[in-house]
């Protein structure tokens, strides 16, 4: 890597001690993010993707904790920092979108008096001056009559509008990262295309970070530069997101495109991959994808398999290390 | 063209949302309505599948109640065809969460057999336990999964025990209200494909509601797309998909994220749906619509039949048909 990465993440690691052991909800989780990329983590429920977000801004709820790994943000290291400090990395240098529009905002007070208050907690700036910011926030997410909008309360605003709120209060410090938990869930497919497109604007104009954390192959098809796609608790596949869509080389991966329905040819029958991921305290020994994987070999059922080049990115499987050639 | 095996006419449903009455009183407000499902007429071809899809708010679930009969219509019919039996079909419902749609107190076993205690189609326990446990294998699950509770199953678990369910009285029509749509993809695949399983077997016919084209596209042979409480395109699924004509069918068409070819560089300013309180006169697309003009806001088009099969209400189409010179096939061949 030439440039320093905006985000670093070191072969993290998160544990939730409980009264029947540990239970390890990432592991070995490494990747990185330029400035002005989008990231995009895919994975089914419980994958562990959005345990990886909470991860970075330090959110975890106790008694989970990282039991290992660094997290760099910009040549610092943020993992290790006490809580007083991190409060001034979260928001100021990280954003964070999540997915329930409604339950991210109070519905108390205005947009405007809770984009001032983030503004003025991380920027030195007067009360009109923070008005006229929150105000060119809104116009900048494509809120129509910002003016007038400011003053309006949460309920006043569609779903959408409401995102559009919510990514505008994630921007309001200018941060160089911005962590987006399932933004488009909640909403519309046609809404949906407008908060894609907007974030993608705001990363290019910005050169902003991304870690776009969703269960939607399309919306990182349309929206991601780069994906990692996540299974039980671990990175199973990491690269440039049209190569890992046309050539994907994990077999989950595989699986993963296949069952999904596409608008193009039309087939009888999805592919479908048998069984259900494991649960995390019942995590399969060796490659967690084993019992379900098509082309399972007996190593796998002991070793676990690391992340390794396979094409322009990377894969957690035997099948595509070098060691595997001579014997297939 | 096969028999419909459900036609539904002009139906209406009004939801009486008013203030309470003293309010009403005090404040001087008028009773208000809301027109959730507003005059719409399909039929669904025996042993088919019609999807009705559309974003939230539209409808599409109502007319999944009316059809099977948990709520009454304010106007309209619907006429279900005589099934196997001679008797009229047999409709069932599927729901769209298998969390809140099975009774977490209740055995899976006894789930599956209330629908056959409940209308006496076994008489002993032992051909009871025998058509559950036959329910159950149908459905991908064991007959020993009978003895566990609901939330002993993962999520696409639950969904084939709400299948199962729904099987139990042998109905020859099921309402399939948004599936899958609480399922993670590699699941959702599971089910689709345990759907079109039955169908194919037992030669059964589904409505299915969906806000996701693409398993709308997957599973469906004719598509309704609704908008507002009204049907605003019908046409056969491979016609609709190559030649969408309303021009809300080609937003939705237009927004879909697409895995194989994706749209990165667009920029959408589509607008947002219009809350069905008030909706917009005429068109009720026409203040999002690109292609609107003085007539549009006016004037309701209406529902119009074109030689690919396909039904449109807009005036462009209209026009545009009309200038091509395309004959029109008329609404009238529908009920006829």
């Amino acid at each position: 890597m030439t440039q320093t990465p905006m985000l670093d993440v070191r072969a993290l690691r998160v544990e939730f001690p409980g009264r029947h052991g540990t239970v390890t909800a990432l592991a070995d989780i490494s990747l990185t993010i330029q400035p002005g990329e989008i990231l995009g983590v895919v994975g089914e429920s419980g994958a562990g993707k959005s345990m990886t977000g909470l991860a970075v801004l330090g959110l975890l709820e106790p008694p989970g904790h990282v039991a290992g790994g660094e997290v760099w943000l910009n040549g610092r290291r943020i993992d290790t920092l006490s809580d007083h400090d991190m409060e001034k990395v979260r928001g100021r240098e990280i954003g964070a979108i999540f997915q329930d529009p409604l339950t991210s905002l109070n519905p108390l007070f205005s947009v405007g008096k809770q984009l001032i208050e983030t503004i003025r907690l991380h920027l030195p700036l007067n009360r009109t001056e923070a008005r006229q910011r929150a105000i060119d926030l809104l116009a900048e997410v494509g809120i129509p009559g910002p003016e007038t909008r400011v003053d309006h309360f949460p309920h006043q605003f569609s779903g959408g509008m409401r995102q559009r709120v919510v990514i505008a209060l994630a921007l309001a410090a200018r941060p160089k990262l911005i962590i987006a938990d399932e933004p488009t869930t909640a909403l519309d497919v046609s809404i949906q295309a407008q908060i894609t497109s907007l974030l993608r604007r705001l990363c290019k104009d910005n050169g902003t970070a991304v870690m776009l954390v969703t269960h939607d192959m399309g919306v990182i098809a349309e929206t991601a530069d780069r994906v990692a796609v996540m299974y039980a608790g671990r990175l199973v596949e990491i690269g440039p997101v049209a190569d890992v869509i046309a050539r994907p080389s994990h077999p989950y991966t595989r699986g993963l495109m296949g069952s999904i329905p596409t608008l193009g040819a039309r087939v009888p029958r999805l592919q479908q991959i048998d069984g259900a991921m494991p649960r995390l305290d019942a995590i399969p020994q060796g490659c967690a994808f084993n019992p379900r994987c098509p082309q399972v070999m007996p190593r796998c059922r002991t070793e676990r398999p690391h992340l390794h080049p396979s094409g322009s990115g990377q894969s957690a499987c035997f099948l595509n290390q070098p060691a595997q050639e001579s014997a297939a | 063209m096969t028999i419909p095996a459900l036609t539904v006419t002009h139906l209406s449903r009004l939801f009486n949302v008013s203030a309470p009455w003293l309010n009403r009183v005090i404040e001087r407000k008028p009773k208000a309505y809301l027109r959730a499902v507003d005059d719409i007429s399909f039929s669904v071809p025996s042993g088919g599948c019609l999807s009705l899809v559309g974003e939230s708010g539209c409808g599409k679930s109502t007319v999944a109640r009316l059809v099977t009969g948990l709520y009454t219509p304010t106007n309209g019919q619907m006429q279900f065809a005589n099934g196997k039996n001679g008797k009229p079909l047999a409709a069932q419902m599927i729901f769209q969460d298998p969390y809140a749609s099975l009774n977490p107190r209740w055995r899976v076993f006894d789930i599956i057999a209330e629908p056959l205690r409940e209308l006496k189609l076994r008489e002993t326990d032992a051909e009871i336990t025998e058509r559950v446990g036959e329910l159950l294998t149908t459905v991908g699950l064991a007959p020993r999964d009978g003895r566990k509770f609901p939330h002993e199953f993962s999520g696409g678990q639950r969904q084939r025990i709400s299948i199962a369910r729904a099987l139990a009285t042998e109905p020859e029509f099921l309402v399939c209200d948004e599936p899958t749509s609480a399922l993670d993809v590699s699941v959702q695949a599971q089910i689709l494909n345990l759907m079109r399983r039955l169908q194919d077997e037992m030669g059964l016919t589904y409505l299915f509601i969906s806000h996701d084209m693409s398993v709308v596209r997957h599973m469906s042979d004719q598509i309704a797309v609704m908008y507002l409480g009204r049907i605003v395109e019908q046409a056969a699924t491979e016609v609709l998909f190559a030649n969408p004509k309303h021009p809300y069918t080609q937003l939705l068409l237009e927004t879909i994220p697409n895995v194989t070819d994706p749209k990165r560089d667009r920029e959408v300013q589509s607008g947002e749906v219009p809350s069905p309180m008030k909706p917009p006169s005429g068109c009720t697309f026409h203040p999002r619509c690109p292609q609107a003009d003085a007539r549009c806001a006016a004037e309701r088009p209406e529902m119009q039949a074109y030689s690919d099969g396909s039904r449109v209400a807009c005036h462009r189409v209209a026009e545009t048909m009309a200038a091509l010179a395309v004959p029109l096939v008329g609404e009238r061949r529908l009920s006829a």
